[in-house]
């Protein structure tokens, strides 16, 4: 699917925020671009949609979009759930913007959870849905304290936490959210994406911003910025490795899902980018199971 | 005052406001980078119609707007930015969200606005000043977030003493000043996690 417009509906403002908000989150993104994984706390509005379902995210994106862009919303890697159907379809109502179901042509990407497997380019915006914006704060419940903490640029407890994990399990048992340094400053949450995607937010070409909804804060890690995983040097960071490649397209190298088959334990993995994996399959890439899956989701041929 | 010496802003005020913001958003994003800047708006002189157009992306009853005194002298100017913006005109730096500069030669040094706090560095000053030329390439070499490697920018007039300003801004972070240039019908910015030399 390529591109597609649609009419905006009447009785809305452009994209739904009113121009005050827009300023005062505008105002924020501004800061936050300028002091990189600092989180910038701002007056989040109600939105037609429960904490929870990306409030953060769609109003990062109300704000910073034109008339031009082409937005794609994923949800897990996928374009097709409801959280990202519907966020499409809301900005398609009330902005009357383009919308896409492909990475390369989208200007804006909003995300629950995954980076894109595609490399993002120069002219793309990415916006993250974040549900907790504070790395340290199932470490430190008071936002007082926490604000201290990064104000001294103390991140000790993070510390602390991976090496109990290393002493508990023998290894960084974090999968998720796994907390990063950005720029030599700030320890900052990635959102719960999968590890596996931390290494693409380093010196990413995009602008990547971050929103979240309930707890009021917008961040942002600009293009081309140092963003290193937290570790240790006898402990290095490392990505998930899976054994096999992706059941439908044959990738490697991709985030897998884990499909349930049937009720005696046949299971398949396949990518969890869906633009990704049908791209692959049009090109002709065949996994040892695209010939039994249902042809809808095998891809045409 | 008659209500016809106020000019007017932006035509379209929703479509032209998220224009000159996502040109901010890719210079502060960028820095050195030199973004297009329409601009298209009837500003009262000396208030050049790139200044005008950040305060009216920007400013509102929410974020305080400084002028510098050749700005501050029209009433004209004031008249204006009040009635598009709504935004309250401090007389202080250090109190302003943003501040306006139209004369770089008089500009207050990068100290003087206000800087933030350790806990909250978002509450600094943006400045915004009005300069005749923005050049890619020139005799400031940037690196940084938002910059691949190296890069080179460099403006004209150029306030006095900048690069020994921005360094002493730097080495203040997370607190500081950004700082965004407008020439004509174009916008470059220097964020405060730059560093600039002098090459």
């Amino acid at each position: 699917m390529s591109a597609v417009a649609a009419p905006q509906a009447s009785g809305y403002n452009f994209a739904y925020l009113d121009e005050q908000t827009k300023r005062m989150i505008r105002r924020a993104i501004l800061k936050g671009i300028a002091i990189p994984g600092y989180q910038v706390p701002f007056s989040s509005r109600e939105m037609p949609m429960p904490y929870g379902w990306g409030t953060g995210g769609v109003q990062v994106t109300a704000a910073i979009i034109g008339p031009d862009d082409v937005l794609k919303v994923i949800d897990q890697g996928s374009d097709d759930t409801t959280n990202a159907v519907s966020i499409r379809k809301f900005f398609a109502k009330t902005a009357g913007v383009a919308t896409t179901t492909e990475t390369k042509d989208a200007t804006i990407i909003q995300t629950r959870h995954r980076i894109p497997e595609r490399q993002l380019t120069e002219k793309q915006t990415i916006v993250f849905q974040v549900p907790i914006p504070e790395p340290l704060r199932f470490l430190e419940p008071r936002e007082t304290e926490t604000r201290k903490l990064h104000a001294l640029a103390d991140y000790g407890l993070m510390h602390v936490k991976l090496y109990e994990d290393i002493s508990r399990h023998g290894h960084i048992a974090t999968t998720y959210d796994y907390p990063v340094e950005v720029a030599d400053r700030y320890v900052m949450n990635p959102s719960p994406t999968p590890k596996f995607d931390n290494p693409k937010m380093h010196m990413s070409p995009a602008l990547q911003l971050f929103g979240a909804g309930r707890e009021k804060r917008i961040y942002a890690v600009p293009p081309f910025t140092k963003v290193r995983s937290l570790d240790f040097e006898d402990h290095p960071f490392e990505v998930q490795k899976f054994d096999k490649p992706c059941a439908l397209c044959a990738a490697t190298n991709v985030y897998l899902d884990e499909v349930v088959l049937d009720d005696r334990g046949g299971r398949m993995f396949v990518c969890s980018d869906s633009d990704y994996c049908e791209e692959r399959r049009a090109d002709g890439h065949r996994g040892e199971l695209s010939g039994e899956a249902p042809h809808l989701v095998g891809g045409a041929a | 005052m008659s209500a016809l010496a106020i000019t007017a802003g932006f035509a379209d005020p929703v479509i032209e406001a998220q224009a000159h913001f996502h040109a901010l958003m890719n210079a502060l994003a960028r820095p050195g980078s030199i973004q297009p800047f329409p601009a298209a708006l009837d500003a009262p002189a000396p208030l050049t119609p790139e200044l005008a157009a950040v305060a009216l992306t920007l400013a509102d009853h929410e974020a305080t707007l400084w002028l510098d005194e050749t700005l501050a002298a029209s009433k004209s100017v004031v008249d204006y930015l009040r009635f598009h913006t709504g935004a309250r005109l401090v007389a202080n730096p250090s109190d302003a969200a943003f501040a306006l500069v139209a004369d770089v030669a008089a500009m207050p040094s990068l100290a003087s606005f206000a800087q933030g706090t350790d806990e909250y560095p978002d509450r600094s000053t943006t400045i915004i000043v009005a300069v005749e030329t923005l050049a890619a390439g020139g005799e400031l070499e940037l690196a940084g977030p938002g910059i691949e490697d190296r890069t080179r920018f460099d403006l004209s007039p150029r306030p006095a003493g900048l690069a020994a300003q921005l360094a002493a801004n730097r080495a203040k972070f997370p607190r500081g000043v950004d700082l965004v240039f407008v020439g004509a019908r174009e916008v470059a910015a220097l964020p405060r996690t730059t560093l600039v030399s002098e090459v």
